[in-house]
């Protein structure tokens, strides 16, 4: 049996957010250098500030400065510090209740080691040194014995004001397609397409997926279908899609080899777009070194009929 | 002991646009939610419980973001819970709220579905670069083209009926101030003239991106006998789902699909969906889906349902109109889409549609589907309580 394929899978992208009107202010201020927070009904100072509030579910507009300076009210050490982190080196995740407000905040706390952080100890903020409106602004916080700063007094509303943040997102996986596809993909390099057939419907599964997503049941019997197929049934791509170095307009297209129970899909060539029809005769075309054929060619056989291919669209 | 009726006593949706710069999430789904309240007369302390729904976290990179909208939508110290069924989530959100009222677990909760597609990534969400796998060759409608292909080949449809439901969809919108998409110079030969995306699918019978959410305020019959305005009574819901791909699968008409209306028609005692049901609100992300589904759902036989497009049948003013709102076609925050459909067949019942008001509904059906075809979640509902 072929080795169970592995492969490292990372996705990122960079999500847009827009802020709305507190977290606008809130954010506009760091970049300010200026902390706020927001005014509850019951007379509470939330930072970070949220929109609505959390007891009576009423509308929070009410901006008010904070100061920069704080307590550690509990911590945790980070001994390696992963990538996109605030700080590259050993840090402290500390929630920090600034001066003014009534909840904590969360942020990096640089501290020479974990016995030098206690719950309780002075902190203020080390701001970035070039700030966008975001809450990297606080670069961290950092030890402090002195007095809290005087605030400026700020009322929350601020000229150009920031109004939407890049988020980016990066999931790391190990991705592996497990027994049945490692099989298929080791058999494609020999150009050959092997399913698996169902021991309870005897359908052929291709690619197999190692069950039968109708019997509900391991499939383990391996079937060798095509080269040849037939197009069950296609359409005609006539914009290019992001990311494919493929001409339009092109036929994308459902095949099914002969031999299998559901169609693949696949791109036909070797004949003009529009004079691609259901039930033409196909085989595959490889190019050097790709994984999965590059299209699919008339074979010049008459049409299939309809009757044939009808329960494989 | 028998299931307590459910009435739709509240609904509110925001005007959906391509793009709420202005508004957080949070202050997008409050805006949907605070219109459903006012329209049921009720405060945030009126409500036992919110079930919330929206498409994959994936598509703007929040991870559950329930959980940061409990405050916006006055659900702290409530039960909250989220639903998760592709496209059809809207739907499914409604009915999970809908059977906690039935069950009477709760008595008054407030649905809500969202989608804020701005600031989304939908087609990078449902293309990722999976190892050792073909790369997909074709976008978003290339997945559907080859079933539409596929429908005509089997029903004969002429290939004007998808323009035919493009035009009435976005002439429907005009109607409707809620609709993303106001087409004010439409034409059907605009629609024809649209460039051929994928082949037999052009560019003005795909559905647009919007931002956007919708709310209904879902109670029991003790609430309802409160509600400032008439309530909308659901009759029977339902959900089913089947694999996206599997030997045998029908895409044109998916067994799931029939199974779920036949569940839906069961439970409200509909022998006849052609005769019995007064006008419908379905999914239709691509226009050839409305003849699909109207077979799907047992309003035509088999290969006839283009024939009701045809003839003008499903037309506002029609004797079974389709997609009153402007469907999906002319608006589509992905999330919340399947409740609009499911709003909007309360709406008509409860005689609230405004300018697109079908005279006299009494019945109307409410579909969502969703993914590869693979979930659907269907209710109707009518201007009277159901018999018990
Ligand atoms: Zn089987």
């Amino acid at each position: 049996m072929p080795e169970v394929l592995k492969a490292p899978l990372v996705l990122e992208f960079p999500f847009t957010r827009s802020l709305g009107p507190v977290q606008s202010a809130f954010l506009t201020g760091l970049r300010e250098r200026v902390v706020l927070g927001v005014r509850t009904s019951d007379a509470r100072t939330l930072v970070p500030p949220v929109e609505y509030d959390p007891v009576t579910a009423e509308e929070l507009r009410d901006l008010v400065e904070v100061a920069p300076t704080g307590t550690v009210t509990t911590w945790a050490w980070n001994h390696a510090p992963r990538r996109g982190q605030p700080l590259d080196t050993p840090f402290a995740w500390a929630l920090v209740r600034l001066d003014g407000a009534d909840t904590a905040l969360l942020h990096a706390l640089d501290a020479p080691g974990p016995d030098t952080v206690r719950t309780g100890m002075r902190v203020r903020i080390r701001w970035a040194e070039e700030r966008t409106g975001a809450i990297t602004d606080i670069a961290c916080f950092e030890p402090y014995d002195g007095a809290a700063p005087r605030l400026t007094g700020h009322d929350g509303h601020f000229d150009n004001a920031v109004t939407g943040i890049v988020a980016p997102a990066r999931l790391d996986y190990t991705y592996s397609p497990g027994r049945a596809q490692s099989a298929y993909i080791d058999a494609l390099a020999g150009h050959r397409t092997v399913g698996e057939r169902c021991p309870a419907c005897r359908k052929v599964y291709v690619p197999p997926r190692g069950a039968c997503p109708t019997c509900g049941v391991a499939t383990a019997e391996q079937v060798e279908v095509g080269p040849r197929g037939t197009v069950t049934t296609f359409c005609i791509v006539n914009i290019k899609a992001k990311n494919l170095d493929i001409e339009v307009p092109y036929v994308y297209a459902h095949i099914a080899l002969d031999g299998a129970d559901l169609a693949l899909h696949g791109r036909i060539g070797g004949i003009p777009y529009d004079r691609v029809r259901m039930g033409l005769r196909v085989e595959p075309v490889w190019t050097e070194g790709a994984r999965y054929p590059d299209h699919y060619r008339p074979t010049g056989e008459p049409d299939a009929q309809y009757e044939t291919y009808k329960e494989l669209l | 002991m028998s299931k307590e009726p459910v009435a739709v006593v509240g609904i509110g949706q925001t005007k959906h646009v391509a793009a709420r710069r202005d508004v957080s999430i949070a202050g997008l789904v409050r805006e949907a939610a605070r219109r459903a309240l006012a329209d049921a007369e009720l405060t945030w302390a009126d409500i036992d419980a919110v079930v919330i729904g929206k498409a994959p976290d994936f598509f703007e990179g929040v991870m559950m973001p329930e959980l940061y909208l409990a405050d916006a939508l006055g659900a702290v110290g409530k039960p909250m819970l989220r639903v998760h069924t592709a496209g059809s989530v809207g739907g499914s959100t409604a009915l999970v709220a809908a059977n906690l009222v039935a069950a009477r677990v709760h008595g008054t909760v407030l649905t809500l579905a969202f989608e804020k597609q701005s600031e989304s990534n939908a087609m990078w969400g449902l293309s990722l670069p999976i190892p050792f796998q073909q790369p997909l060759l074709a976008g978003a409608g290339g997945f559907f083209a080859p079933h539409v292909r596929a429908y005509m080949r089997r029903s004969g449809a002429p290939d004007t009926i998808g323009s035919l439901v493009a035009y009435k969809d976005r002439r429907n919108a005009l109607k409707n101030p809620c609709a993303h998409l106001h087409e004010h110079d439409i034409t059907l030969e605009k629609v024809q003239a649209s460039p051929m995306l994928w082949d037999p699918i052009r560019y003005s019978e795909t559905c647009p991106s919007s931002d956007g959410a919708c709310a209904m305020v879902l109670t029991d019959r003790a609430g309802a006998a409160r509600a400032p305005r008439p309530p909308a009574w659901m009759l029977g819901g339902a959900m089913r789902s089947e694999p996206t791909l599997f030997a045998g699968k029908d895409f044109v008409s998916p067994r799931a699909g029939r199974d779920c209306a036949a569940d839906v028609y069961r439970q409200a005692g509909i022998a006849d969906p052609r005769r019995d049901i007064d006008a419908v609100e379905m999914y239709v992300p691509f226009s050839w889906y409305e003849p699909m589904w109207l077979e799907n759902l047992g309003f035509a036989a088999e290969g006839e349902g283009w024939k009701l497009t045809e003839s003008g049948v499903t037309e506002l003013d029609g004797d079974l109109p389709v997609n009153m709102s402007g469907g999906v076609l002319s608006t589509n925050p992905i999330g919340a889409s399947g409740m609009i459909r499911f709003a909007e067949a309360a709406l008509q019942v409860r005689g609230q549609a405004g300018e697109h008001q079908v005279d006299g509904a009494r019945r109307v059906l409410g579909h969502a589907y969703g993914g590869g075809s693979q979930f659907f979640s269907m209710w109707l509902v009518g201007s009277a309580p159901p018999h018990s």
